[in-house]
């Protein structure tokens, strides 16, 4: 971006005003726009900021995990549920549970957004994927607490 | 409201254009390791809920069918993270130019089955503790 913006800068010539509503050179929007007061919630930064913190916090978390199960000397009861009963397991598995659904559920929306046609059907399949995810952190954490708490034994 | 016209263009677009498969591949990628994160939970639950319905369980996640899908999940994560670690270094303002572009896309699909690769080879040998 920094490399580029100085050829953006100088191919930006000043444009012709094409109404009386623009009130200066940065004002895109129609008239009509500027009347209904309709535009950007400015909630669309938030949704990006989210995405990106929890990539982030997913990098150590998912090669933490994929590294663990593989490490795993066996997938027997006595073995996983020791496992996720250690302290630091309980709790990068639960980091890992509400950071991965919450990351999943933006990727899943913005994919519906997309894909999904008709207001109505959009609606639905929005409020879908939250229960669905909601559902996810709430079992999963549950899970890995009723193990740590040793309510599994 | 008036219809505004969507993105989705997968029929339209050149499908061999690097930039449109490395991004719609971190999509596809993303899906697939949300069924993952099902099978996670569901592996889980069924820790929590006890060794005998832990061998239900597991007698359902040792299916064939399902080996072949933690296969394909092994193979989504790597894609997925070298595809965000690159997103995220664009997010910086880095490596946007046309041909830093292609050369990470590069970068992104050699890493990625390297990882793959290494991982699948691990879980192999690991195989008689298949779950």
């Amino acid at each position: 971006m920094t490399k580029s913006s100085g050829t953006i800068l100088k191919a930006a010539e000043p444009r012709p005003r094409r109404g009386e509503a623009q009130e200066g050179p940065s004002n895109l929007r129609s008239p009509l726009a500027t009347v209904l007061g309709q535009g950007s919630a400015k909630e669309g930064v938030h949704h990006w900021w989210m995405q990106r913190l929890t990539s982030v916090a997913l990098v150590p978390l998912a090669v933490w995990f994929v590294v663990s199960l593989l490490s795993l000397p066996s997938f027997d009861h006595a073995t996983v549920s020791a496992w996720v009963g250690h302290l630091w397991t309980a709790v990068f598995l639960i980091l890992l549970v509400l950071t991965g659904a919450w990351h999943s559920q933006l990727g899943v929306r913005v994919v519906m957004e997309d894909y999904v046609h008709g207001n109505g059907a959009k609606a639905l399949a929005l409020a879908l994927n939250t229960f669905f995810h909601i559902v996810v952190v709430v079992a999963g954490v549950l899970a890995i607490l009723k193990v740590a708490l040793g309510g599994a034994a | 409201m008036t219809e505004r016209p969507l993105s989705p263009h997968l029929s339209v677009y050149r499908m061999s254009r690097y930039t449109l498969l490395t991004s719609i591949l971190n999509r596809a990628t993303g899906l697939v390791l949300t069924v993952g994160l099902i099978l996670l939970v569901y592996w889980l639950v069924a820790v929590a809920s006890g060794p005998a319905a832990y061998g239900g369980a597991r007698t359902v996640l040792s299916l064939g069918m399902l080996k072949a899908v933690y296969v394909i999940l092994l193979a989504t994560f790597s894609y997925h993270l070298f595809a965000g670690i690159r997103h995220l270094i664009w997010d910086t303002g880095r490596g946007l130019e046309r041909a830093q572009a292609k050369r990470s896309a590069a970068l992104v699909v050699i890493c990625a089955i390297v990882l793959f690769v290494g991982l699948a080879w691990w879980a192999l040998h690991a195989g008689a503790r298949a779950p």
